[in-house]
């Protein structure tokens, strides 16, 4: 299997605290990948280095080397615009801007400079319909992003980050804020949008990751303990800290 | 995020794991030695307790899916259960040959043994000692003594050649006893079957400690 | 029951007696000065009071017309200078500056302006505008009202601004957007409501200001549409007239007492009305 990114000896700062150590990782193309941990582990640090989010903040400092297909994303001068067009990102709490569910989706196409209406809203529809969202609001496409329910603002990100195509799609605990039903939804999404895109996922809830994962990553203390197969690690896994944080036995 | 409550219920799975098979080791000591004095009033009791055994089989099981189902057992834990459900029906069919043996001695009823039995209790010594170890091996997460209680199925088996082979020999000697020494190939018999099925536990032991499947030996009958 | 229930019952009632009997002593005196205000404003509003010239001194009759008018213009203008301005700091404050050492500083001092007497702005005003340009002006009072609307501006538009959540900013950045487009095209959107209630209550605020307008626009007795001479404005007019000897001159500040009292009210009404529209 393709690896769509591969991480090198990733270390990481938030100033002078250093939150990931030595990370070395490879997200492989057109699969989920979970990524685990008990809180504080630097699992959610590590994603936002994947697109650079941390860039936003200053004091924040990265080493190593994040390989986009061969490409170090990590390199001074690299266009952040571009790379976060590359790829997308789903936070933990519904996102949505405050405009019009239209609007939310076309935001990003117009990022990507397309001009045509008609490609606009065609991109729109199918965002909508490969979220599994254009059914619940086709009648309210010009209604306000916000009046939807928490489930369904999710999925608009989700429609969202999908609509400009990116290569991969980051997931931070994407289901934390929602109930079973549109965890769900959400869950059958990914399962649904893997065949197009490469998607890494933050997530507390270990069942899910049991659930929607190919590859699951285990996370400590800034270090990666344990990476293998979703079923490895959740059947039998090779370190013994691995074990002990998902039969529940710390955390 | 600790789960007390979780690994006590896991603790006591265990637990009522260990009574089900001192239940069926009981059984098979009490059949052979019913068997071997002719305590017909035994054998019936034996018959009767197997029912006790089944119950504690379902009631394990029923256990183990409840945890599976309410608490989402993973790694170590879901191979424990795991290996605990497989354990469990090995138990009950020993517990089964256990119950054939008593059967046996019942339906020889007044009849005096066609020999006396040397071999055979020794040989169901073997067997419970397998059973025994194996179990002990459970507890303490031995995968090393698990892999040789299978190799010592082959003496379980020797002890089964050997008494076919006296027994055949006793009935070509004297056709008339061919009635209960076939009786006696049963038992002997039994007891080999139960061997292979502490083979199965013992394959189990070793999944639940290392996550891997393995045929560990394939018994000769 | 006991002794210790009966106690707590006790002060309970004690506490909520006083803190009742405060808030009835407050508004109290608020419906005096609206019921004055109502009563002998009331009497003195007619049709020429709206669309007439002052007569002059001594005389019956006339209007204000010119008062209504200059407090209009230089309101508007006040608002045009000071707005823009504010909302750019804000924004600044929110977007950009966040933690600095500059945006504190900004910080600071807009908090500083915000409780600084108007009569020091005028003052100022005078000495920047007037003084070096020989005379009243009604720019210079539109400029004395946008220094007292700037703080409340810059406070108001960065607490709306900052009520947009990082994460949606975030998202839009994950999006690809530059940070302009963000603010622009996200932030904005998000706090536009916000806003404008904040610039609604600055706008009520310095609408009934008049010691920054002594110094600057002053008064005029005539139509003034030229912003560098003397302009009238009501509060100014109000000061005059309730100062002077007739009696129509107090009956007519008593009138013009109650219109400035009603425009305050509208738009305050009218933010409120902005501010629960919020949800929708």
């Amino acid at each position: 299997m393709k690896d769509k990114l591969t991480i090198k000896n990733l270390n990481f700062w938030y100033g002078d605290k250093q939150a990931l150590k030595e990370i070395n990782l490879h997200i492989r193309e057109k699969q989920i990948t979970a990524l685990i941990g008990p809180s504080g582990c630097g699992k959610t640090t590590f994603l936002r280095c994947l697109n650079r989010m941390h860039d936003l903040y200053p004091g924040n400092r990265y080493e190593g080397e994040i390989l986009l297909e061969g490409r170090n994303i990590l390199e001074k001068g690299l266009d952040l615009i571009k790379l976060r067009g590359k790829i997308g990102m789903v936070f933990q709490k519904p996102t949505p801007f405050p405009m019009s569910i239209y609007e939310n989706i076309a935001f990003g196409l117009k990022l990507m400079g397309i001009k045509s209406k008609g490609e606009i809203s065609g991109r729109v529809e199918k965002a909508l319909k490969d979220s599994a969202l254009w059914d619940e609001i086709r009648d309210r496409l010009h209604g306000p992003a916000l009046s939807l329910s928490g489930g369904q603002q999710q999925r608009l990100c989700i429609a969202r980050a999908i609509a400009v195509e990116p290569e991969v799609i980051l997931m931070d605990e994407p289901c934390s804020a929602l109930d079973p039903v549109a965890t769900a939804k959400i869950e059958d999404l990914m399962t649904g949008i893997k065949e197009n895109y490469t998607v890494v996922i933050v997530t507390h809830n270990m069942q899910q990751a049991a659930r929607v994962s190919e590859y699951t990553g285990f996370f400590m203390l800034g270090e990666v303990v344990e990476f293998d197969t979703t079923e490895k690690i959740f059947t039998a896994p090779a370190n013994k800290l691995t074990e002990d944080y998902i039969t529940g036995r710390f955390g | 995020m600790t789960r007390e409550a979780y690994h006590k219920s896991m603790k006591g799975l265990e637990a009522d794991l260990q009574q089900m098979a001192a239940l069926v080791v009981d059984a098979i000591k009490g059949s052979i030695e019913a068997l071997k004095t002719r305590d017909i009033e035994k054998s019936r009791h034996i018959v009767r307790n197997d029912m006790e055994i089944n119950r504690k089989r379902f009631q394990i099981e029923e256990k183990c899916i409840s945890l599976i189902a309410t608490q989402q057992p993973m790694a170590v834990d879901l191979r424990i259960l795991a290996a605990i459900i497989n354990i469990i029906t090995d138990l009950e069919r020993i517990g089964d040959h256990a119950e054939g043996i008593a059967k046996i001695s019942v339906s020889i009823g007044d009849e005096p043994l066609v020999k006396p039995l040397i071999d055979m209790p020794l040989m169901a010594e073997k067997a419970v000692s397998m059973l025994e170890r194996c179990m002990k091996a459970f507890i303490e997460r031995d995968v090393k003594t698990a892999r040789e209680i299978c190799n010592e199925d082959d003496e379980v088996d020797a002890y089964y050649d050997k008494i076919y082979n006296d027994l055949v020999l006793l009935m070509i000697d004297n056709p008339k006893l061919i009635k209960d020494a076939t009786y006696l190939i049963w038992a002997a018999h039994n007891i080999e079957r139960m061997a292979d099925r502490v083979t199965n536990i013992a394959e189990r032991v070793v999944y639940m400690v290392t996550g891997k499947m393995e045929e560990m030996n394939v018994s000769k009958y | 029951m006991n002794a210790h229930y009966i106690k707590r019952t006790l002060a309970n009632y004690g506490a909520l007696t006083v803190s009742a009997l405060s808030a009835v002593f407050g508004i109290f005196f608020l419906f005096w000065i609206l019921k004055d205000v109502l009563v002998l404003g009331f009497s003195a509003i007619n049709f020429d009071f709206f669309t007439q010239l002052p007569a002059p001194a001594g005389m019956e009759g006339g209007g204000l017309a010119n008062a209504i008018a200059g407090t209009f213009l230089i309101t508007a203008l006040a608002t045009i200078i000071g707005v823009p301005a504010g909302i750019m700091a804000g924004t600044y404050l929110s977007e950009y500056g966040r933690k600095s050492r500059m945006a504190s500083v900004v910080r600071f001092i807009s908090d500083i302006l915000v409780s600084a007497p108007s009569i020091v702005v005028g003052v100022f005003v005078y000495a920047l505008l007037v003084k070096p340009f020989g005379g009243f002006s009604a720019i210079a009072g539109a400029v004395a009202l946008a220094i007292i609307m700037l703080p409340v501006v810059i406070r108001t538009a960065e607490e709306m601004l900052k009520l947009v959540p990082d994460a949606t900013r975030e998202a839009a950045l994950a999006l690809g957007a530059p940070h302009w487009k963000v603010t622009v095209q996200v932030v904005y959107r998000g706090a536009v409501r916000g806003i404008v209630t904040g610039v609604m209550l600055a706008v009520a605020r310095v609408s009934g200001e008049t010691a920054p307008l002594l110094f600057t626009s002053f008064n005029n007795s005539f139509w003034n549409f030229s912003l560098t001479e003397p302009t009238a404005t009501l509060t100014v007019t109000i000061f005059n007239y309730a100062m002077g000897p007739y009696e129509d001159w107090h009956q007519k500040a008593w009138a013009a007492a109650l219109l400035i009292t009603a425009i305050v009210l509208l738009v305050n009404i009218i933010s409120r009305i902005i501010v629960r529209g919020k949800a929708g």
